[in-house]
């Protein structure tokens, strides 16, 4: 039990800083820009396509930091000649233009590497178990994911609080218009804080691809849950999102290590149920099989209840 | 008791004329496979006919009712699960169920599940009602894998419709056969579906969209109001799921699944949601791309998704809106005047297309060719993809006709501009 739970600390770990990447970039620029980018595991899943075409050229390090950059031009350049277009046209319509460019980058993924699985794989120099608890490895290249991951958010909270970009950048959520009264180009910010999000969402993809797979599906395996985690964390809020992160990450590794069900539960208490009705699929799941729904149900719990999210302020 | 009667008769007459696109709509859907009789237009024609319903009762929410939903499909395919339970069952225990009836129990699902989800996501309309709909379309695609007794898990559930007690003779075996219920199950949906828009409800739908504030100033509730048009394109979301399960006698998950939804999104926007009719041009347009383009090109999706997000920037009131914006003009007799504007942007435009095209199909063949292969089929032209010259004349072909069409652009404005000011002069829109 005591190894199970270690274990899925640390794994949890792992998958919610993962998280935190994506929906800190996320965050960043609903609350800069009132709007939800759809698009933004396909960024993720662009960061990892890119990063693999890269190490088959150069290898793994080069494109730990090219494939960012590079996704996080093609960001820029959607918030400068695309989203920035259909602002006039309202929110909807912008939710509407990222989920189609959600669509075309996966498309074009489909298009330029295929569908298959691509050969991506973290470099050499980290393809050895860290440590052994209870004759279980732990791989280093999990620990340098953890490490990456912890370095970004320190990096952001630091640019965010402590230097004037950063402080341009919060005085633009709040007060947009008095910081270009100000002589900021408030435009320019926007399209900064957007490349950037996708820069962050690149490097989520460039060290997940190797651990999580590099495949066509992978920015749909991700990409509603990072919705949740915004939501769940509170719109616009960054500790929020790094909480929501956590919280995801654990819930989604423990619930795939316990093997009870709400049938097991009511024999525990003497009411056995019929294993042979047509309902008995409903209790006799066990909390391993319905682990990818959880994060569903607190979204929409979420939204009825408590529409702020943990730490958020304003409503979604 | 002469004037009641004259009275009738007029009542009579206008009601035939009133309806006379109706009438006319369902003459072609029955007469349409007399032309199109072939084994492969019928089955593009009932996928249509669905598709057809099912944009329309999305466009009840997005168009008419201002909810982006991210999770339709859920009631097409909660839909599509009940009408084939009760197929099955019906068959096995052998008691008598019109085939053509079916897909109400479809409806009827959509309907109730539309009450359940609606109850919680209709209070606001905008981005909480976008992300409610998502976490709802999420839960239900995943159910479906998990509870495998209801849906049959990844292979999903099947049946038999010649199973079904035969009406009149008719067993609905061949293709051709379902293709009536479901033209009639399309023409009926949308007569109602057109009906409700001019209802009360559906002009309050409208007014909510529009003003929330003041919807609720005239005594509605935005919430009853939001809630009541959800059910009903919950309910003919269901219809259209229930006659996909008559259609392929297989409900798979897919059908639930965001990828549905998405589709169903894209379907709508690129007909044009402001208008009635434009999830019906949307769905045609849709389905024939997928059916025919798939032939020719094996990334059609991405076209797709091109055309999709070239609506959204620059014509967001979709191909209908277009074709509506030539209304006036043609009334006025003025549109040979657009004739040269249009060749002249035209022109260019379709080089640069043709430039995309080529570089996107070149790309494509590159990544999947088997070893050894070098030589692509595009246009009618055997091309060596090892020589630059095709890569270089098609990259000319994009970026040339960009520039020339933008260059040209400023003329097309202009003669719409001229064309129109007449217009307006008159006091005509």
């Amino acid at each position: 039990m005591l190894e199970l739970t270690v274990f899925s600390l640390l794994n949890g770990l792992v998958y919610g800083l993962l998280l935190f990447m994506l929906s800190a970039g996320l965050t960043l620029i609903f609350s800069m820009m009132g709007v939800l980018n759809f698009a933004h595991a396909s960024l993720y899943m662009l960061g990892a396509y890119f990063a693999y075409s890269i190490s088959t050229k150069v290898g793994f390090w080069p494109g730990l930091v090219v494939a960012p950059v590079l996704v996080g031009l093609v960001g820029a350049l959607i918030e400068r000649y695309g989203l920035r277009n259909v602002h006039r046209y309202g929110h909807v319509a912008e939710l509407i233009f990222t989920f189609g460019i959600a669509f075309l980058i996966d498309e074009f993924v489909q298009l330029v590497w295929g569908k298959q699985t691509m050969d991506y794989h973290g470099p050499g120099i980290l393809n050895f178990p860290l440590f052994a608890l209870w004759g279980i490895d732990f791989p280093a290249y999990k620990a340098f994911m953890l490490a990456i991951s912890i370095g970004i958010f320190i990096a952001l909270l630091v640019v965010l609080t402590r230097t004037r970009v950063g402080l341009i950048i919060q005085a633009a959520i709040s007060h947009p218009n008095q910081v270009a009264m100000l002589g900021h180009n408030v435009p320019l910010v926007f399209t900064g804080v957007f490349g950037f999000g996708s820069a962050l969402a690149g490097l989520a993809g460039v060290i997940a691809g190797p651990e999580l797979g590099t495949f066509p599906g992978m920015a749909a395996v991700l990409g509603s849950i990072v919705f949740v985690v915004i939501v769940v964390g509170g719109l616009g809020s960054l500790w929020g999102a790094f909480l929501a992160s956590l919280l995801i990450g654990m819930l989604q590794t423990f619930a795939v290590a316990v093997d009870y069900s709400l049938g097991d539960l009511f024999a525990k208490i003497g009411i056995p149920l019929s294993k042979t009705s047509a309902l008995s699929d409903l209790y006799t799941a066990t909390v391993a099989q319905i682990g990818p729904i959880l994060p569903y149900l607190l979204l929409v719990l979420i939204l009825i209840f408590r529409p702020t999210g943990l730490l958020g302020k304003r409503e979604v | 008791m002469a004037a009641v009667a004259s009275t009738a008769a007029a009542g009579r007459k206008s009601f035939l004329r009133r309806n006379a696109v109706w009438w006319l709509a369902l003459a072609f859907v029955i007469l349409l496979p007399q032309v199109a009789h072939s084994g492969t237009a019928i089955a593009v024609l009932n996928q249509m006919c669905i598709m057809v319903i099912f944009s329309l009762s999305y466009n009840m929410l997005l168009g008419q009712g201002g909810m982006l939903s991210f999770g339709h499909a859920v009631y097409f395919g909660l839909g599509g699960y009940f009408a084939m339970h009760l197929i099955q069952i019906a068959s096995a225990a052998g008691f008598f169920m019109p085939l053509p009836l079916t897909p109400l129990a479809g409806g009827l699902a959509g309907l109730l599940f539309g009450l359940i989800f609606g109850s919680f996501s209709t209070n606001r309309a905008g981005t909480v009602f976008a992300m409610i709909s998502l976490g709802i379309g999420e839960l239900i695609a995943a159910s479906s894998l998990i509870f495998v007794k209801f849906s049959g898990g990844e292979e999903g559930i099947t049946g038999d419709r010649t199973d079904l007690t035969p009406l009149f003779g008719v067993n609905f075996g061949r293709d051709y056969q379902v293709y009536y219920v479901i033209a009639a199950w399309m023409i009926l949906s949308a007569w109602l579906m057109y009906r409700f828009s001019r209802t009360p409800l559906g002009r309050m739908a409208n007014a909510v969209r529009d003003n929330p504030e003041r919807a609720e100033f005239v005594g509605y509730s935005q919430k009853r109001v939001r809630l009541l048009s959800f059910m009903a394109a919950g309910f003919f979301a269901g219809i259209a799921g229930g006659l996909f399960a008559l259609n392929y006698e297989i409900v798979t998950e897919e059908t639930v699944n965001l990828t549905t939804s998405g589709v169903v999104l894209l379907q709508a926007y690129i007909g044009g949601v402001g208008f009635f009719a434009g999830p019906i041009v949307g769905a045609v347009v849709y389905t024939l791309l997928q059916t025919l383009l798939s032939n020719y090109t094996e990334i059609w999706a991405f076209y797709v998704g091109l055309i999709f997000v070239a609506t959204v920037m620059y014509a967001p009131t979709g191909l209908t809106g277009i074709i509506m914006m030539h209304q006036p003009i043609y009334r006025a007799g003025k549109l040979r005047s657009l004739a040269l504007p249009y060749l002249q942007v035209g022109a260019p435009a379709l080089c640069c297309a043709i430039g995309v095209i080529g570089l996107l199909e070149l790309l494509h063949f590159v990544s999947v060719r088997a070893v050894g292969q070098s030589t692509k089929h595009l246009f009618w032209m055997t091309i060596n993809v090892g020589q630059p010259t095709p890569w270089i004349v098609f990259a000319l072909l994009t970026v040339g006709g960009f520039l020339v069409a933008r260059r040209q652009a400023p003329k097309l404005t202009a003669a719409w501009d001229a064309a129109t000011a007449q217009l307006h002069a008159r006091g005509e829109r």
